[in-house]
């Protein structure tokens, strides 16, 4: 088996709305792979689909070697889900969470409360291994989360946006989680809204924008795609902006665009300090003084704008 | 977070040999609803107080009223009993709508397990508990100068029939609670339980109402059941109503397990 997932013309629609149109994946044994994208990109159905939650309108996949189609059962066996809310089951304590689904996952008996302790403690969940789920805080849960996906290790676990929701230290912790799983050879399928979070984690990864993929690769790969920062100066005056985009253009191209209720100019640059003095200095020499200097670093909207929208020339680095 | 590696437990059983396990699947999901029931005030009240206070209001209350000669209790008990089964089995709707609505069911759904345990969970519990809830009406009754005549077959028939008639109403209130919206929507189907009964000879003949309704009270399927609880209890003749008794219960459960199975696995929680 070259690839644990390996989907190709994965589609889905719900009613005229098309969620996934021809979407292909790969995903390698033991790699870590994002699919990053916005709200409404189809990521959870992805997930969904791929953890035979949802069936697929076309496409086929195989997922850790078995037909997602004709072998539901076997695929199940091999995969665990972490969905985009908690799935914990509240009303439970910790310790009775993990117990269920060890007895669910069929552990032998005398496997399944050993196996619950050890997880408290991995996830270092023992104090409150008593209390119920409810009084736990949004790290606490997700982490019980995770352990209960990993009663059994599986072959592929499915993370649906696991940090969705949580405050910076928890979802440190849930990085660490999934950086420790990477070790022990499961293959990872996590989706996120946060380039930051694929940054941090995935070996690879897909943009996932209006149900297809507009990018793959690692994410130095895509950075480099995705444009470089933008040195943005303020003027005085509408004037002043548009004297300084005539000088700062380059030889025989076009003025820069002056956004002019702003009043101000966007230059591609790459962020270095040497960059941003030599043009300050080029426009005072000029008599075009720039009043104030911001960087700016590309958010994850003009990303997709950009990956999705290619047909027009990099509208990213002309705007600010 | 602990830097532990992650240990690897030999998997229960090699992937190409993955079976279903419906019955210990549903032990592990009666356990969980059991706990869901104990813990639940809501559940526990409707279950434990409410049929309590519903048999004092009849016999204390509207007793005299409809039946002057203080044996009214001998009359209503097994209808109390019934009308409580009724609404407390219909509260599946609203612990399964509120079930899907937590994203813990996609999880179930995603193992390898028969997603339909998890109803028989719910089930499960709902009967266990209105059985204690009707064995404490039953208690209550009999301290009240509730007299049956039942004997041990009499009393086993009892049991036999609550059950059925229990398992039938948790059973549609399961399918309603998955057609639910929401738990609010869902607790919609208590009321039609609810009501049912009073239009019944639970807790008078139907020959005293009037000429429209009695056919209806009279054809009904709550109707058939109390007849045949009746009579086991007091000892009275049952004639051939329990047939008809036992063909609603059944019909209602092979209705609930088919059309809730079949939604179970079609809807997902988001």
């Amino acid at each position: 088996m070259t690839y644990t997932i390996e989907a190709s013309g994965l589609t889905k629609s719900f009613g005229d709305t098309v969620v996934l149109d021809r979407v292909d994946l790969r995903i390698r044994a033991g790699e870590i792979f994002a699919l990053l994208g916005p709200n409404g990109a189809g990521k959870t159905t992805t997930v969904n689909i791929l953890s035979t939650l949802l069936r697929a309108d076309g496409g086929e996949v195989a997922v850790a070697g078995f037909d997602l189609a004709t072998q539901p059962l076997q695929v199940r066996s091999a995969i665990s889900l972490t969905g985009q809310y908690a799935a914990v089951d509240e009303v439970l304590t910790g310790r009775e969470n993990l117990v269920m689904m060890a007895r669910l996952r069929h552990l032998p008996k005398d496997r399944v409360r050993r196996r619950a302790d050890e997880l408290l403690d991995q996830f270092d969940l023992g104090d409150a291994a008593d209390r119920r789920a409810v009084t736990y805080s949004g790290g606490m849960r997700r982490r019980l989360d995770l352990a209960m996906s990993l009663v059994t290790v599986p072959v592929v676990l499915f993370l649906d946006e696991p940090t969705n929701g949580l405050d910076p230290r928890s979802r440190r912790e849930v990085w660490d989680a999934v950086t420790t799983l990477a070790g022990s050879g499961v293959t990872v399928l996590l989706t996120t809204q946060y380039l930051e979070e694929a940054d941090q984690l995935a070996d690879r990864i897909a943009v996932l924008a209006g149900g297809r993929i507009v990018d793959e690769g690692t994410a130095a790969e895509l950075k480099s795609r995705i444009g470089s920062e933008t040195l943005v100066l303020a003027f005085d005056t509408v004037a002043l902006a548009h004297r300084a985009a005539a000088l700062l253009a380059m030889p025989g191209e076009p003025a820069l665009a002056v956004d002019e209720t702003a009043v101000t100019v966007g230059i591609p640059t790459d962020g270095s300090a040497g960059t941003v003095l030599r043009t300050l200095t080029s426009l005072s020499a000029a008599g075009v003084p720039a009043a104030r200097v911001d960087m700016h670093t590309p958010t994850l909207d003009e990303v997709f704008l950009h990956l999705t929208d290619t047909t027009t020339p990099s509208t990213l680095e002309r705007t600010a | 977070m602990s830097t532990a590696t992650l240990t690897h437990p030999t998997p229960a059983a090699p992937l190409s040999d993955v079976r279903r396990r419906p019955f210990a699947d549903s032990k592990v999901f009666i356990g969980r609803s059991i706990k869901h029931s104990l813990r639940s005030i809501d559940a526990m009240m409707t279950a434990l107080a409410l049929p309590l206070i519903i048999l004092l209001m009849f016999v204390y209350v509207f007793g005299g009223a409809i039946q002057g000669d203080g044996r009214y209790i001998d009359y209503v008990v097994p209808g109390i009993i019934l009308l409580a089964a009724g609404f407390g089995s219909a509260e599946t709707s609203v612990t399964v709508a509120t079930d899907m609505t937590t994203g813990v069911i996609d999880r179930f759904r995603s193992l390898p397990v028969a997603a339909a345990s998890v109803l028989v969970g719910h089930v499960t519990a709902t009967v266990l508990r209105n059985l204690v809830s009707s064995v404490l009406v039953l208690g209550l009754a009999l301290a009240l100068g509730f007299r049956p005549h039942a004997g041990v077959l009499g009393w086993l028939g009892v049991v036999g029939v609550l059950a059925l008639f229990m398992s039938a109403i948790a059973w549609l209130a399961a399918t309603f609670g998955l057609l639910a919206k929401s738990a609010e929507g869902a607790a919609a189907f208590g009321f039609i339980v609810m009501f049912l009964p009073y239009v019944s000879s639970a807790f008078v003949p139907p020959a005293t109402m009037p000429g429209f309704l009695r056919p209806i009270a009279e054809h009904q399927p709550v109707t058939p059941v109390i007849e045949t609880l009746r009579g086991l209890m007091m000892g009275t003749p049952i004639g051939s109503v329990w047939i008809t008794a036992l063909a609603w219960c059944i019909g209602g459960i092979v209705l609930g397990v088919a059309a809730s199975s079949l939604l179970f696995g079609r809807r997902t929680a988001h």
